[in-house]
């Protein structure tokens, strides 16, 4: 008799003791780099924002998986008409913004209309020029009326800059995003962290944490301390491939290697004299041994590009040949241009070690063969302002380019390397209203080999993507098929 | 006149005494060993070093010291003795312009307001020198660096304009004490300029102090320019620096403890060695030590 409450108190014991532990591995405190401007997805090319947002808090009608494939999102079903013009979407049910608010056509409609107006701020508004008309058929359905059939449209879809937004909190987003994803916005503490805390009316699959919270560090000797001090549960994007050999031999941590859609080029000005030709830009391709800067620079992580186009993708064509290490070719094409060596440009890197580091190495590749490229480093501000936007005052800059599918940046002749082929202007067009997948493969094939034999960048290596992570930490993702760090399905084991 | 002349000369055969007393000064031995090791390795440097300092060598990268790599290789296989001897270059060629830069400027200041002490003209020159003494010279340094562009040139304009305002305080207190000198006043009775004076007979007393404060300020030049250049503001790569060399190795302190040990290491020593040889050659100076020995 007296055993009976004491073994069912001790029973109690252990059961708030067992839910004590569990309840002490329900939030995650992930490190990363960048800390975002603002929070606004949709009025920011910064990837950082992205990084904290995308599917945590905010939305789209489809959304990307961890594989890089085009999922629903918002939108659980579509159905696409016979001459691939209109879109219907199927909303999902009881939808509502973390505000209370319920989610339904109009808010596709206003998200949609305002990132393709003529005044926005959206960063990539090409993902919405196909876009004719939205309407809000009835308060579950939308329909798109495009202008040509757009094989890639879901895909836009998908994109951080297409997130669905509620005109009701427009008007605060950048400091108090206010989405419909299993996360909502909890506190800002500018220059430290962001906390999300579990949106608990979550209309999907509910998050497994309670919170989230990201800190920033954007110095990879704090990053690694801060790892192994434990003070971090996850770094996504770990910034120094030096340290992960110690992360993966510690028995505390894990090491995921994946890929991301960062394409890290030797950027060259198109437009300055003597890269206006095409036999110094062969030149130079022919003077950077890829190997060197890959085990240099990055330990060994990352693989050989020769085009601007992920490897992993289906439509890559290994074009590394055309651009391999021959030094004494280099110097042949040189002459035969008619440059008098030692000709010297600026080379303008921004922070990232993979710039860092490998400008010093392509330099020194590029000195040997009678190129000066005289390296400025600079901060990520002046990079964006002299080199990116504003007078292009670089010869060369290494910069990785992570945005998925990105190829059509060589039909933008104003774009920072200034690469004008009409001829490949016209195949992105006709590529933009392609549907056919057939015909598409082979378009983006033609575009990569353009690209590639006209030499407009030297293609050095796909960016790695390194995550560090405690060991009971589970469902992070491995790879990068977009710039997110999507915790909605992460949990701890054990 | 003749006689005065004389009087702001040491006594003959001061010079033979103050050879002994140096040799016999610990301080002054050590820190000029030191730092003759420093500027040895930076002029040999011109000449020869092991290896070719932006020569790179994938391969061989990250190797501790060896036969072949006295100082081991670096991260992109480079040999760590020659970019520290090209490196010492770089912080003695730095520090040395800006210490010359203190006292082309200040020294003629310092005794131009202590020509003039009370003056408005006093005033406002030491006034200008307090207001930049105010400033926190790094952060100023990274300042200027930050607008006018990173390079070896806007480093040692930086460092040296802070160099400015020690040297017109230093000149100006001893030239202050001078002023009142037996001698200063015979001078001044001979019909002797202010200008005459200060350089006649004012600037060969006060060079003492200059020299010992010139080393302090050598040392703290070095250690200015490896600040900048540990945060990316001092000489751009390829040329080594021994404070971008630290900033490199950071983050492989604990598998490769060699890269960022040794230029450490060099920064240590140089600025240990250049403030012995400042504290010796004070001791040496110093009058009220003279009668000791």
């Amino acid at each position: 008799m007296t055993f009976k409450p004491l073994t069912a108190g001790l029973a109690s014991v252990l059961a708030l003791s067992a839910t004590m532990a569990l309840a002490e591995k329900t939030d995650l405190v992930l490190g990363m780099q960048l800390e975002p401007p603002h929070l606004d997805p949709t009025s920011a090319a910064a990837g950082a924002i992205d990084s904290v947002v995308y599917s945590n808090v905010f939305e789209g009608l489809t959304r990307f998986g961890p594989d890089g494939s085009v999922g629903p999102g918002l939108a659980q079903s579509w159905d696409i008409s016979e001459d691939g013009k209109t879109y219907t979407f199927h909303l999902a049910e009881g939808v509502k913004f973390h505000d209370g608010t319920t989610m339904d056509a109009e808010d596709v409609k206003f998200s949609l209309d305002r990132a393709r107006a003529e005044d926005s701020a959206n960063a990539q508004k090409a993902l919405f020029a196909g876009i004719e008309s939205v309407e809000a058929t009835d308060p579950q359905t939308v329909t798109v009326m495009l202008k040509n059939p757009d094989g890639n449209f879901l895909f836009n879809m998908a994109w951080g800059d297409a997130v669905i937004v509620a005109p009701e909190s427009i008007d605060n987003i950048k400091t108090t995003p206010i989405g419909t994803g299993a996360f909502m916005f909890d506190s800002w503490a500018q220059g430290d962290r962001i906390e999300l805390k579990k949106n608990p009316e979550y209309w999907g699959t509910p998050a497994m944490l309670d919170a989230v919270t990201f800190k920033f560090i954007s110095d990879p000797t704090a990053a690694f301390n801060a790892m192994m001090a434990e003070d971090l549960d996850v770094f996504a994007a770990f910034p120094a491939p030096e340290n992960l050999p110690q992360f993966d031999a510690d028995p505390r941590f894990k090491v995921l290697i994946g890929s991301t859609e960062g394409e890290t080029i030797l950027a060259m000005n198109n437009k300055m004299p003597p890269l206006d030709n095409v036999k110094v830009r062969e030149a130079v391709a022919h003077a950077i041994n890829r190997q060197d800067i890959i085990d240099g620079a990055m330990f060994g992580y990352g693989t050989p590009i020769g085009t601007h186009f992920a490897p992993h993708h289906p439509d890559y064509l290994d074009l590394t040949g055309l651009s391999e290490y021959d030094p004494e070719k280099s110097k042949a094409l040189l002459a035969e241009a008619g440059v008098t060596t030692p000709v010297k440009l600026k080379m303008t890197l921004p922070p990232p070690s993979y710039a860092r580091r490998g400008g010093e190495i392509v330099a020194a590749q590029l000195r040997a063969v009678g190129i000066e490229a005289e390296i400025e480093n600079v901060e990520w501000a002046q990079w964006l302002e002299t080199t990116f936007r504003g007078a292009h005052d670089f010869g060369f800059t290494i910069i990785s380019h992570t945005e998925p599918l990105d190829i059509n940046i060589y039909a933008r002749p104003d774009y920072y390397f200034q690469y004008d082929n009409p001829e490949l202007q016209k195949l992105m067009e006709d590529l933009s209203v392609e549907s056919d997948p057939a015909k598409r493969s082979e378009m983006l094939k033609t575009a990569q080999t353009t690209i590639a034999e006209d030499y407009v960048n030297a293609y050095l290596f796909q960016l790695p993507l390194h995550t560090v992570a405690k060991t009971g930490v589970e469902g992070l993702w491995i790879n990068a098929p977009t710039q997110a760090a999507d915790v909605t399905g992460v949990s701890w084991s054990e | 006149m003749t006689d005065l002349r004389t009087d702001s000369l040491p006594p003959s055969g001061a010079p033979v005494r103050l050879w002994g007393r140096a040799l016999r000064s610990r301080n002054l031995v050590i820190g000029a060993m030191l730092t003759l090791t420093f500027a040895l390795a930076a002029l040999v440097s011109f000449a020869w070093t092991p290896f070719d300092v932006t020569g790179m060598d994938i391969a061989n990268r990250i190797k501790p010291p060896s036969a072949r790599n006295l100082l081991g290789t670096d991260h992109f296989g480079r040999d760590i003795l020659s970019m520290i001897m090209v490196g010492a270059r770089v912080s003695i060629a730095v520090a040395f312009v800006a210490v010359g830069i203190g006292l082309v400027f200040g020294v003629p200041l310092g005794l131009w307001a202590a020509a003039r002490k009370g003056s408005l003209l006093d005033e406002v020159i030491m006034r200008a020198n307090d207001l930049v003494f105010a400033f926190p010279s790094l952060v100023i340094a990274i300042l200027i660096t930050a607008i006018f562009g990173p390079s070896a040139l806007n480093a040692i304009i930086a460092i040296g304009i802070f160099n400015i305002p020690v040297f017109a305080r230093l000149t100006r207190s001893g030239a202050l004490t001078l002023w009142q000198r037996d001698y200063v006043l015979a001078a001044r009775v001979a019909g002797k300029g202010a200008a005459r004076i200060s350089v006649e007979h004012i600037l060969p007393n006060v060079t003492n102090l200059l020299i010992v404060q010139g080393t302090i300020q050598f040392s703290l030049g070095i250690l200015a320019e490896a600040g900048l250049s540990y945060v990316g503001l001092g000489v751009q790569p390829p040329t080594p620096s021994w404070g971008r060399m630290l900033a490199e190795s950071q983050t492989m302190i604990s598998f490769a403890p060699h890269m960022a040990l040794f230029p450490g290491l060099a920064i240590l020593l140089t600025v240990l060695g250049l403030n012995l040889m400042g504290d010796g050659l004070r001791d040496l100076f110093d009058p009220k030590l003279r009668g000791r020995s």
